[in-house]
């Protein structure tokens, strides 16, 4: 059997650095949630992919060649990631994996291409752990503590001194958030007046409200999910909280301001970007983006834009798609005009960028500023 | 003081909705000896069959709110209910009606976990907003009523409280009084010698099934009017908390289960509300209700008014 196997083996090796050596196209690799129950940030995050991908085309490619998006759908299901990265690298060959936004996906996906030593961008995931994983991940978005210091740092601004938190203790992502703020804003001179929290899934949150209400707080920070926020803001409301509340980019959801009616009028929250972002190369990218899909980018759509940017801008700065100076080339990116701000990744190959804060008004989310880290 | 009663209040309120889910549940295992754990996805069901219905007889008040309405969609919503609680008993149930009771529970998770998958297909995974059917505000409380007057109590709040003792009563009422009721209890006894005595046991437990999902169907409407966002998985939760409610007040005593459900509620709510003085974590509120279920349980197995009774061998 294993003499059989072996020269197969080797044939199918053979041909395959062969085909990949002689290919005209540079073969990038995507994996995201195209279907399943998170499909609506895995093909926001597609889209703008895409776009890019094709505006990258357009403009005559890269070093000459076309770049050849393979994109796999992960169907939202934990396990999935791990084999269709797989089948991207030893099948179709890819230089470079883009995805995903869910962390937890990304994760999977993480030790596969760092493994093989292929160069691997997630466009979303703000989880600390994921590019911990190794040299070869890297991730075009703030990392949860940052968001936490950001609105801790605008509570301050705006002379909220007295802050009640209301945290989610069954998402890392809160909790995290959550911890963030605190230590920022107790730092700067804030107190927290109230440590209160829920589960996901919760729709009962009166008794919460009513401690948080008798301890007169100027705001509430709530770095929760959209589904329990809007119903956190309705009734915190009709017992008469007139404090704002404040959040982090888990507070976009298509059912937040459905949900939540006028509740979250006056209320801030941050996130990557702003379609309202006055800034020319903001509203070139909304513009083409809404005449290509019909609909407005989300972040999702920015945060994936850019990190197919961010790949071409690498390759051709390195020159080649050989490793390890494709790696190298994405880690020295500095400065780089994304539609989701100014990118540079830090030695943790994080992305160091602006967070910008919206508030609700008018039924819509209107920019307010944008906070450099 | 203020804070305290408002917490009661809260409690009272949350320990409603628990009590009217928990009505459905417990009457069906009075009847049949069998726990419907489908029961929380019926519910969900009827928010749903409101959800789509309240547009078309909202158009009536011009698209506002009307207790007319809500009373009209409340009773197409327990209509939908009771049908589908009918059909799932003639499909799933009633062919393995003489099966081991094991098959029969396995196979309520069976229609549960088809109800929960069939509601993310057919109405879409995200939370959807009902409709304010009523017009809900805080009550005003009157002058006189001193430092009580900063309490806020909604009016859906009093509307789920009223439901529920209402249909306490009725249930008590159909069980005990009427024939079918009589028949009911017949048949919890002894199915057999209840067939002998003439009675169609078919559509008794038809009709027990049809009476429960109609509750389920209620409390559907009622709940969504307070807490404004359904989705396919809203009867998860709140069914097991309703199932516990059961246990606690004595599974099949119907006042029992209002009264576990109250209890359930109040406890958990004055965990969450005084974390700090009793130096627990919010976040462990369903421990320590738990943790007291079994206390009780162990002290009182049957429940709090759980009558022993002796099975037959």
């Amino acid at each position: 059997m294993r003499i059989t196997f072996l020269p197969i083996l080797l044939a199918a090796l053979a041909l395959g650095g062969v085909s990949g050596l002689a290919q005209d196209e540079i073969t990038v690799g995507e994996f995201a949630s195209m279907s399943g129950g998170s499909a609506s940030f895995g093909q926001s995050s597609h889209n703008g992919t895409a776009l890019a991908v094709e505006e990258i085309n357009d403009g005559g490619g890269v070093l000459g060649k076309k770049i050849d998006l393979i994109t796999e759908d992960d169907r939202s299901m934990s396990g999935e990631p791990s084999t269709i990265v797989h089948k991207l690298i030893s099948q179709d060959h890819v230089i470079a994996v883009l995805g995903e936004v869910a962390s937890s996906k990304s994760l999977e996906a993480a030790p596969i291409c760092q493994e093989n030593h292929i160069p691997m961008i997630s466009p979303a995931s703000t989880n600390a752990k994921v590019t911990q994983v190794g040299d070869y991940i890297f991730r075009v978005c703030f990392i949860d503590p940052f968001q936490g210091k950001v609105m801790a740092k605008f509570a301050l601004s705006k002379g909220w001194t007295r802050v009640a938190l209301l945290t989610d203790v069954k998402q890392d992502y809160s909790v995290g958030l959550a911890d963030a703020f605190q230590a920022a804003f107790t730092a700067g001179g804030g107190t927290i007046v109230k440590d209160q929290e829920y589960s996901t899934g919760d729709k009962d949150f009166r008794a919460q409200l009513t401690s948080i209400k008798a301890a007169h707080p100027n705001a509430i920070f709530i770095p929760g999910y959209y589904a329990e926020v809007a119903l956190i803001a309705r009734q915190a409301r009709q017992f008469g909280i007139k404090a704002p509340l404040l959040g982090g980019d888990g507070w976009v959801g298509e059912s937040l301001l459905k949900v939540a009616g006028h509740s979250l009028d006056g209320c801030f929250f941050s996130n990557h970007y702003s379609q309202d972002d006055p800034s020319p190369v903001i509203q070139d990218f909304v513009k083409t983006y809404q005449a290509k899909y019909g609909t407005k980018p989300d972040s999702m759509a920015a945060l994936g834009y850019d990190s197919a940017k961010i790949l071409a801008d690498a390759i051709k700065r390195a020159g080649t798609t050989d490793e390890p100076a494709l790696r190298d080339a994405i880690a020295a990116t500095k400065d780089f005009k994304g539609v989701t701000g100014d990118i540079t990744l830090d030695a943790d190959r994080n992305a160091e960028k602006a967070a910008v804060i919206l508030t609700i008004a008018d039924g819509g989310f209107q920019f307010v500023e944008r906070v450099a880290p | 003081m203020i804070e305290f009663v408002q917490q009661l209040i809260n409690g009272l309120s949350l320990g409603a909705i628990y009590a009217l889910i928990a009505l459905g549940y417990t009457m069906v295992y009075g009847v049949l000896r069998f726990i419907n754990f489908a029961h929380g996805d019926v519910f969900m069901v009827g928010a749903f069959a409101g959800l789509y219905v309240a547009p078309l007889v909202m158009r009536f008040s011009n698209g506002g709110p009307s207790w007319t309405g809500m009373f009209v969609i409340l009773i197409f919503a327990m209509m939908i209910c009771a049908i589908l609680g009918i059909v799932i008993e003639k499909l799933a149930y009633r062919p393995l009606r003489n099966r081991p009771r094991l098959t029969v529970l396995i196979t309520a998770i069976g229609v549960s976990l088809f109800l929960e998958n069939f509601g993310q297909y057919a109405f879409g995974v995200d939370p959807q907003s009902f409709p304010d059917l009523i017009g809900d505000h805080a009550i005003d409380i009157p002058a006189w009523c001193g430092p009580f007057t900063d309490l806020t109590i909604m009016v859906s709040q009093v509307l789920v409280f009223a439901v529920t003792l209402f249909l306490l009563i009725a249930l008590r009422f159909i069980v005990t009084k009427t024939k079918l009721g009589t028949a009911m209890r017949a048949l919890s006894v002894n199915p057999t010698a209840t067939s002998l005595m003439g009675v169609n046991n078919d559509v008794v437990i038809s009709f027990t099934f049809g009476l429960g999902s109609a509750l389920a169907g209620a409390a559907g409407i009622l709940i969504s009017i307070q807490q404004p966002s359904i989705d396919p998985l809203m009867g998860l939760q709140p069914g097991i908390k309703a199932f516990v409610a059961a246990v606690l007040g004595g599974i099949g005593n119907i006042p029992g289960a209002a009264m576990g459900g109250l209890l359930l509620g109040v406890i958990e709510t004055l965990v969450v509300g005084y974390s700090d003085v009793l130096h627990i974590p919010p976040g462990y509120r369903d421990a320590v209700a738990f943790f007291l279920l079994i206390l009780i349980l162990l002290f009182k197995p049957t429940g709090l008014l759980g009558r022993v009774e002796r099975e037959k061998v």
